[in-house]
């Protein structure tokens, strides 16, 4: 037990260094897919046959394969092929943002579909165009529908994030599991990786939820519209 | 009296279907400076859709439509967008923008599509709400506004683009009762201010005192057209007068 306990405490630092990674992964995994999901979900809403075909197609495939064959696919298969020397870290980040901007985009899509369709009318009767329409009036509000959605998203990607370790990222996972087979003191360790990890995903939901207040609109419940 | 004003909209044989229903077939419309004419009618008759299809909200299938003897090309965005900058649009469910306040409901298009500055915007936002007696609730959302008040805040708005001409879908009736008065008031103010406009109404107070001609639609023609007067005069037998008795009847029933 005193030993379990000292292994925790010195490889306590290490393990939190790999946090900064995981981090780094979540954070530009989220807007990589918040950026792929914003453009898709307007393409999958008002775009032609066409464009929605090959969105759709696009949203499948990240839905169907799973996110450790497309690690390996992306670092050991397609950017070489391509021949592209990104890192692990890298190469996690971009898999799981491209995943996540399918996901995203399904959310926006269900927010844009639940607006009521009048405001867009409202705003072409007055002159406005397509784009413009889309930008002011459409994005402000999908996105603050979005953000209870989005924070389920967030959990998700933090916890997939931990697969990051099977093309060698140093992440929180990595790291538990280099110290854990050199100590042997597995149980304690894995205990500390899940604490962390349950940490993160509780800030950032706090944090998103904390968000999702600041921008509420004023009048509407925090359950939908009115 | 139409003869000697030149018409600033021609609305030609506007026809238009979803799938095998004909909703509207070959309507027509003329409309001169300061004209106020009143679409009466059942409802599915084709009011709504006329409306849309004279901002090109709805394409029509076929017809024509001139502003200022310039033929509008449907396929022509250009043309459409300018269409829409002209002839301004009120709906029946107001469809403020909700994430916005009063005040940026009326300058969001402004600045998007007048290219104002902010502070242009603003100035010309707080003038129309002034209009509307809406000059202290700039910085409410619409969920935070009345009905009557929501439909004058899309009134403030759609004046403040200029219009030429006013299109209004049933502007009061999705206002109980009590609510229905401020926003009369606010489209008799504009009639006296000489606006154009078409409305689609079942307010039969605006029917009797602003039109200077009612249209009845039914089946997506336009069946009966003529002056209040004409139309309305006791012991016509005209739709118009059977419709608007009805209107008359359940109007006493509610008060």
């Amino acid at each position: 037990m005193q030993n379990a306990l000292s292994v925790v405490v010195d490889s306590l630092p290490y393990l939190l260094q790999g946090s900064f990674l995981t981090a780094g992964i979540v954070v530009f995994a989220m807007f990589l897919g918040l950026f792929i999901g914003i453009f898709m979900s307007v393409g999958l809403v008002y775009g032609n046959r066409y464009i929605r075909n090959i969105l759709t197609v696009y949203v499948w495939i990240f839905r169907g394969v799973p996110v450790v064959v497309l690690l390996f696919l992306f670092y050991f298969g397609l950017f070489s092929f391509l021949g592209l020397n990104f890192s692990a870290f890298a190469t996690v980040s971009i898999v799981l943002g491209m995943t996540t901007g399918a996901y995203q985009a399904n959310i926006f899509k269900g927010a844009i579909l639940s607006l009521p369709q009048g405001q867009f009318k409202a705003a072409s009767a007055l002159g406005m165009s397509d784009i413009q329409a889309i930008k002011s009036i459409v994005l402000p509000q999908i996105l603050r529908l979005s953000i209870p959605a989005w924070s389920n998203e967030y959990s998700i990607i933090l916890k997939d994030s931990a697969l990051a370790f099977v093309i060698g990222a140093p992440e929180i996972m990595a790291r538990t599991q280099f110290v854990a087979s050199r100590t042997y003191q597995h149980l304690s360790l894995y205990i500390t990786a899940g604490i962390i990890y349950f940490l993160l995903t509780w800030a950032g939901v706090i944090g998103l939820r904390k968000l999702e207040q600041y921008v509420r609109i004023p009048g509407y419940s925090q359950h939908g519209n009115q | 009296m139409m003869t000697d004003k030149k018409p600033i909209l021609r609305v030609k044989n506007i026809t238009k279907s979803f799938g095998d229903v004909t909703i509207l077939n070959s309507v027509s419309i003329e409309l001169a400076k300061g004209d106020i004419k009143i679409l009466i009618g059942p409802s599915g008759g084709g009011k709504s859709t006329f409306l849309q299809c004279i901002n090109c909200l709805v394409m029509p299938d076929s017809g024509e439509i001139e502003l200022d003897n310039e033929r509008i090309q449907f396929t022509r965005k250009q043309d459409i967008y300018r269409l829409r900058q002209e002839v301004g649009m009120i709906f029946q469910d107001f469809n403020l923008f909700d994430h916005l306040t009063a005040l940026g409901n009326i300058t969001v298009p402004l600045r998007k599509v007048k290219k104002m500055s902010k502070k242009e915007a603003e100035q010309r936002a707080r003038l129309e709400l002034e209009q509307v007696g809406l000059s202290d609730k700039e910085s409410l959302y619409p969920a935070q506004l009345s009905g009557g008040q929501k439909q004058r805040v899309a009134i403030a708005r759609a004046l403040a683009m200029d219009p030429k001409i006013l299109l209004l879908d049933e502007p009061t009736s999705a206002l109980d009762p009590t609510l229905i008065g401020e926003v009369i008031n606010v489209i008799k103010g504009l009639a006296v201010k000489g606006m154009t406009m078409i409305m689609a109404t079942h307010q039969i107070s605006l029917i009797h005192n602003l039109a200077d001609e009612i249209l009845f639609m039914e089946d997506g023609r336009i069946v009966e057209q003529g002056p209040p007067d004409a139309l309305l005069a006791a012991g016509n037998k005209s739709k118009s007068q059977g419709f608007c008795d009805l209107l008359n009847e359940l109007s006493e029933v509610e008060g």
